[in-house]
């Protein structure tokens, strides 16, 4: 009956979007009166889940796991949730979770919500509320089914801090054969990713051309930030689609996202609406941005952002 | 190949998002439906295997006559055949089951649905499909390539790019990458005079039901107004931002 939470980690150590996912499923189990079982894949030290509120760690260690594959990760997390009857399984919002997540609800005929940025309102009927329209608005779903899968979005309900120790116990589910099979991977080491970053700086056509960027990458790396970019500079090429944040490009969710030379599309504005504090530096007094933004400045970016970067340096120099 | 592209059937990216009937139903009123973006992507990839090796290419909808005219311009963008599930979608699992129907009795081999649409941002359809027809799944498929029953695809994965090798049938969720902006396109008059002949067939539903329901809409609270720092006193936004905000 415990409520199944799937605790992403990367190389061994845990995301944060998986301690976020334990703190839902924490106040879930409350709410309904049971525990939490964590799942883990390949990860070493699980104590620290017990911080987050988890009674009970599905420990995995299979190499051939070592490899994201959606299939064989709904197949574990399917035979996790039948095993500990679980009415509720909780999933983070990464790239990998929501690939695997539709695989299984259907493996568990379960009604999945994406998505998700609260607790639920309640639990007969099950109600969640979630982004949609990207962020233009939310809706109150209710899953109807007697397995609920719920996709957390990042960022919106926070990791919630708990003095709990889990037990563990070592899991060992038969897999599929793998019919998709990685050749090669090819991954930025060393840079904060937008789906990981707790800030974001973002640059637009202000900028100018491809030439400027190292702008952004410096004010990035003071503040130990990803980038990003509008959607005209990676349609003019200057930055790879990756950095494209808004409607069709990637949704932003960060604490802090700071945008220089961008206007502030409708499209843009959407992308990155569920970002907690939003920065615009831009020379037009009327950019949209301005009605979007919690802080602005209204400059030329290639005077304000040198600036800005030496006074983060002092700053943290000083703390 | 037989390939088949979900079309969904959203409002534009401009759009302005408000609710009626006591804020259960999305108010369509002076709203410009197009094709999800993510599908087009994907349908414009499909067009590029139609040209190039030969394969047909059909467009599908679930929904009410409404979203005949997205079909249509499907069509008229080069897809051979359309089809619409005569039924109101509700929900993911539904609209992937109704789906997975038609797949079955058409015997496609590639299935291509946008990674989400822009309206619900379920992003489930393609996955939930993929696992009714027990077919390969590819998702944030930002390549593809195939050849006989072979499949090579890449898929943006957090940080960076993951190739794949697999076979058909297959599903992939597709988005922007799999084709350029630039190579989107927009119908000439010959494609829509063309579309217009083409078939648009209707089929019934499976009745397949939905398993979430959408109770009632809201939208964010209304923000507040952005506080200006002067372009000459830079230091004030850091100590804004650390102080107030507490987020560096």
């Amino acid at each position: 009956m415990s409520v199944l939470v799937y605790t992403e980690s990367d190389k061994g150590t845990f995301k944060k979007i998986a301690l976020e996912a334990a703190s839902y499923a924490k106040t879930i189990a409350d709410k309904m009166g049971t525990t939490v079982t964590a799942v883990t894949i390949n990860a070493e030290d699980s104590s620290v889940l017990g911080n987050y509120g988890v009674d009970t760690v599905l420990k995995v260690n299979d190499s051939s796991l070592d490899t994201f594959n959606a299939k064989s990760y709904a197949s574990v997390l399917q035979q996790a949730a039948e095993k500990e009857g679980a009415k509720v399984v909780v999933v983070s919002s990464s790239a990998d979770s929501k690939y695997m997540a539709p695989i299984l609800a259907v493996n568990l005929n379960a009604g999945y919500a994406s998505n998700v940025v609260e607790a639920p309102s309640s639990t007969t009927p099950f109600t969640v509320k979630r982004n949609v329209f990207t962020n233009k608005a939310f809706a109150n779903t209710s899953i109807d089914t007697d397995v609920k899968v719920i996709g957390l979005s990042k960022n919106a309900f926070g990791v919630v801090e708990n003095t709990a120790s889990a037990t563990e116990e070592a899991f060992s589910p038969s897999l599929p054969e793998n019919t998709v099979t990685v050749e090669a991977v090819d991954k930025v080491t060393g840079k904060v990713t937008i789906a990981d970053a707790e800030i974001v700086v973002s640059g637009g056509r202000g900028l100018k051309g491809p030439e400027n960027w190292n702008m952004i990458e410096d004010l990035a790396e003071v503040l130990g930030a990803a980038t990003a970019c509008s959607k005209p500079v990676s349609d003019l090429g200057w930055r790879p689609h990756s950095e494209h944040v808004g409607q069709t490009g990637k949704p932003v969710a960060s604490n802090l996202y700071i945008a220089v030379g961008i206007s502030g599309a409708i499209q843009h504005l959407a992308g990155i609406n569920a970002s907690k504090v939003k920065v615009v530096i831009n020379t037009d007094p009327e950019a949209p941005f301005f009605k979007a933004a919690d802080y602005g400045i209204v400059g030329d970016a290639f005077e304000v952002v040198p600036k800005l970067i030496e006074e983060l340096k002092t700053f943290k120099a000083q703390q | 190949m037989k390939i088949l592209v979900c079309i969904s059937h959203v409002p534009d990216t401009t759009s302005k998002i408000n609710f009626t009937d006591g804020d259960t139903k999305f108010d369509t009123n002076g709203v410009q439906f197009v094709i999800n973006p993510n599908d087009e992507f994907g349908l414009t990839r499909a067009m590029w295997f139609k040209e190039k090796q030969g394969a047909s290419v059909d467009v599908i909808n679930v929904g009410g006559p409404e979203t005949e005219p997205t079909l249509r311009k499907a069509l008229a963008i080069g897809a051979d055949t359309a089809i619409r599930v005569n039924t109101e979608a509700k929900d993911g699992m539904q609209v992937a089951k109704e789906l997975a129907k038609v797949v079955q009795d058409g015997g496609y081999d590639l299935v291509i649905a946008g990674r989400e649409s822009i309206d619900y941002n379920g992003g489930m359809v393609p996955g939930m499909l993929a696992a009714l027809l027990d077919a390969n799944f590819v998702n944030n498929c930002i390549s593809l390539e195939v050849e006989g029953t072979s499949a090579k695809a890449v898929r943006e994965i957090d940080g960076g790019k993951e190739s794949v090798a697999t076979s058909l049938p297959l599903v992939i969720g597709s988005q922007k990458g799999l084709v350029e902006e630039s190579d989107l396109r927009i119908p000439n008059m010959r494609g829509i005079m063309m579309a217009r002949k083409k078939p648009l067939n209707i089929v019934e539903p499976a009745n397949a039901s939905a398993e979430t329901t959408s109770v009632s809409f809201e939208k964010p609270a209304p923000k507040g107004e952005v506080k200006l720092v002067d372009a000459d006193n830079v230091a004030e936004l850091v100590n804004l931002l650390h102080n107030e905000a507490k987020v560096i």
